[in-house]
């Protein structure tokens, strides 16, 4: 398990106890966190689950695929810390993660 | 009432009714959770058929057949997280009748559950093909975790899997078939496979991939029936004479809305319940969303019938905002998905107004993507095979309806960036 922070864009924050083996984004739907939509379910097809990692946390979350960035690429505000939830997968060395949600997914 | 979405958010809404939402799958876990996101406090109930909390079905011919995806990864929620919610959820249950008078649904136990806003989310079920042998063990559909498990149990190294239909459930259980070893044969009547959802170029793709690991077709071909033996199928009977031998056969032939409760309840049907864009029915009170709906499309001036994961969504997103008086969310262009090998298969739009295809990149190459425009060079779809920048751009052209070059478009050197801006 792992503890994962999603910060909304609001400000309002959520703390979620994350299964290893998960991905990030699945963490946030299974426990209601709104703001990742998730359309595809985490088949790298809608980049409806696009967050901002906290830097601090970029090197331990590792770098996108070309799947993953190209998709990236055509989001909104995208950022140089964006990433795609489902594409981070929940383990020990993420206790602690923290993201923040974008305004809109669409 | 049928005011405006604007005028309903200018008024305090009152968000303390009963919800009852008949059909647990995507699109009714959905709504039920947006309810509680967006503040709704009254009680809400989740109603399904089947014995599962809401869970993703498109894996079921994918990840999940392949054997890549357990339960708990298909379920939407964890089953903890409706009583979390206070969300009642009960499953195994189905709805015999609906009351719009007394504002009351009976259970098939004859149970009445009173509600002030009704959602019906009841999807739609496997068209069935009829012809002799369709009852035969072995004759299998695919809907249902149930059906899932039912196909994989037929699946393995050395056996033979008949597929009649050769649409998107047919190609990607053809596909997984392959994946665990088992020999695959897809039956269509049309002279290609996904003769109603792909374009041309796209079919004649799809099928020399799928010919070339090995699954063999057979199109412009009839079913007239299927043998068996002690029950069981056998092989699949075809107008030209042959028997194709087969230990089970799924058949995917489309699907057919579930419109009778809509009916009692006096919604107006055509092709699925006719809503507008709250997801609201002909009847007040009464919301529907999901496969079951004939939608509009706004993109399109047309309506129609929209059977994707991201239609649910978006439904479920219109009646939760509607019922919570929030604003309605801005239309999203249609779009869909597909697995199938290493293919990840992405289209956005609906070709209604094209005139012309556009292919851009290199179908050998197995990375390409076909433009449909309109007479003024608009992009209407897009159908994009392992190419993501080419259906994220695309998606943002069906919405934003800018006219493209077509010289651009076709040119691989001028980046989908530029294309689009």
């Amino acid at each position: 398990m792992a503890k994962i922070i999603f910060i909304e864009h609001s400000g309002t924050t959520h703390e979620v106890e994350a299964k290893t083996g998960l991905s990030v984004m699945e963490a946030a739907v299974k426990n209601n966190v709104p703001g990742i939509d998730a359309d595809c379910g985490g088949a790298c097809a809608c980049a409806t689950c696009h967050v901002y990692v906290d830097p601090a946390w970029l090197d331990k979350t590792g770098k996108p695929t070309a799947m993953e960035e190209s998709m990236l690429d055509f989001a909104e505000n995208v950022e140089s810390n964006s990433r795609l939830s489902c594409q981070i997968k929940v383990s020990d060395a993420l206790d602690g993660l923290t993201v923040r949600l974008p305004e809109s997914q669409h | 009432m049928t005011g405006d979405p604007e005028a309903v958010s200018a008024q305090t809404p009152d968000l303390t009714g009963r919800v009852v939402i008949v059909g647990a799958g995507h699109a009714g876990g959905t709504a039920a959770a947006l309810l509680r996101q967006y503040g709704w406090t009254g009680r809400i109930t989740l109603i399904g058929e089947e014995p599962l909390p809401p869970y993703q079905r498109p894996p079921l011919s994918k990840a999940w057949l392949k054997g890549e995806a357990d339960g708990d990864s298909l379920a939407l929620r964890p089953t903890s997280f409706y009583a979390e919610q206070s969300i009642t959820l009960r499953l195994s249950t189905g709805v015999a009748g609906v009351n719009v008078a007394a504002k009351m649904i009976t259970l098939d136990s004859g149970e009445a559950v009173a509600w002030d806003h009704l959602i019906l989310a009841v999807g739609a079920a496997a068209r069935k093909l009829t012809a002799p042998g369709a009852e035969l063990d072995g004759v299998l559909e695919l809907r249902t975790a149930a059906d899932a498990e039912q196909l994989k149990q037929a699946l393995g190294p050395g056996k033979r899997l008949a597929v009649i239909g050769g649409g998107y459930v047919g190609l990607e259980a053809a596909a997984s078939a392959r994946a665990l070893g088992a020999e695959a044969v897809v039956i269509e009547r049309e002279p290609r496979v996904l003769a109603r959802v792909a374009c041309p170029e796209l079919s004649g793709f799809f099928q020399a991939y799928h010919a070339a690991r090995g699954v063999r077709f057979e199109v412009n071909a009839q079913v007239l029936g299927f043998s068996g033996e002690h029950g069981r199928v056998t092989g699949v009977e075809l107008g030209d004479g042959r028997t194709l031998p087969c230990d089970a056969a799924l058949v995917g032939i489309g699907a057919l809305p579930h419109e009778s409760l809509a009916r009692l309840a006096g919604c107006a049907c055509n092709h699925g319940i006719v809503v507008d864009e709250a997801a609201r029915t002909s009847v007040a009170d009464i919301y529907a969303i999901g496969d079951c709906t004939q939608r509009p499309l706004p993109l399109y001036g047309l309506s129609g019938r929209l059977e994707s994961v991201p239609n649910a969504l978006e439904q479920a997103k219109q009646a939760a905002a509607h019922l919570c008086g929030r604003p309605a969310p801005a239309p999203e262009t249609p779009w869909f998905w597909s697995d199938q090998y290493d293919l990840k298969l992405q289209i956005a739009g609906l070709p209604f107004h094209a005139v012309r295809r556009i292919i851009r990149g290199d179908p050998a190459a197995a990375k390409f993507a076909v433009f449909h425009l309109d007479a003024e060079d608009r992009v209407q779809a897009v159908e994009a095979v392992n190419a993501p920048p080419e259906f994220m751009a695309g998606r943002q052209l069906v919405g934003n309806r800018k006219p493209v070059a077509p010289e651009k478009l076709r040119d691989t050197s001028v980046s989908m960036k530029e294309v689009a801006a």
